[in-house]
């Protein structure tokens, strides 16, 4: 199961997009409580939402986007059904994708 | 000779450039400006990002967040611009430990609109820059912070 999820909502062609990912976006400041070690730098860096295969918004983040990041944008010229998928890329290399349908 | 040497160098040049477009993670990642994120003052992180642009305070952006945040972890920020053409909107915290939060590189059907949730050190000025036809635009907003939220 992908650790993303997405919700649309369509008005009048226009689509607000929400979208949460799980993900701990670790500063490189926090302590493990247990080991009482250092937890090291580890987030989400870019992150891309394509509608119907073109680049709809692209994202650059800093380790400053809070856990679990959530989002919000809104475009035009969207129908019901129409692709949309969400990527993301971390400070680890680690990717994740999803696809929808606009709702 | 001369014109041989050259075309060699254009035909290397070529390939090179495909086979570097072939390493997606490399290439996307490059779109990462190491030296804004990297910058630990606000000046720094702007003139990184925004390089041999002098911004321009602007009314038409706006900026909804709580004047007073219990826990800087978490801290919804929206934005609403109504400025033409916009191609990114991009969120500083004047006083976190790097300046520079994140960057929203918005295509023509966007609307002038993002909503996030950041982490904020203490109490910071919070700066929002809207690029429009090229131009970076800004406005800025007070927020008292009780808990820093970078740990």
């Amino acid at each position: 199961m992908s650790a993303i999820r997405v919700r649309s909502h369509l008005k009048d062609g226009v689509a607000i997009v929400e979208a949460i990912i799980r993900h701990p976006m670790h500063t490189g400041f926090g302590v493990d409580e247990d080991t009482k070690e250092i937890i090291p730098a580890h987030y989400i860096k870019l992150l891309t939402v394509k509608h119907n295969g073109n680049t709809v918004i692209s994202c650059d983040w800093s380790r400053a986007v809070s856990k679990n990041p959530y989002f919000s944008f809104m475009f035009e010229g969207a129908s019901k059904g129409d692709e949309l998928e969400l990527s993301w890329i971390d400070t680890e290399g680690e990717t994740d994708v999803i696809k929808t349908n606009l709702e | 000779m001369i014109k041989r040497r050259y075309l060699l160098k254009l035909l290397f040049a070529g390939s090179s450039a495909i086979a570097y477009s072939l390493l997606f993670p490399v290439k996307v990642l490059a779109r990462w400006n190491e030296a804004a994120y990297a910058a630990e003052n606000i000046n720094e992180a702007l003139s990184a990002y925004y390089p041999n642009k002098q911004l321009i305070t602007s009314n038409k952006i706006n900026i909804t967040v709580r004047p007073e945040i219990e826990n800087g972890a978490v801290v919804p920020i929206k934005v609403n611009t109504d400025l033409k053409n916009v191609e990114s909107i991009a969120i500083f915290v004047e006083k976190n430990p790097n300046p520079l939060i994140a960057n929203f590189d918005l295509s023509p059907a966007c609307k002038g609109f993002i909503s996030t949730r950041i982490k904020m050190d203490g109490p910071s000025d919070v700066l929002v820059v809207v690029v429009s036809d090229g131009q970076p635009y800004s406005t800025s907003k007070s927020v008292m912070v009780h808990a820093g939220g970078c740990g």
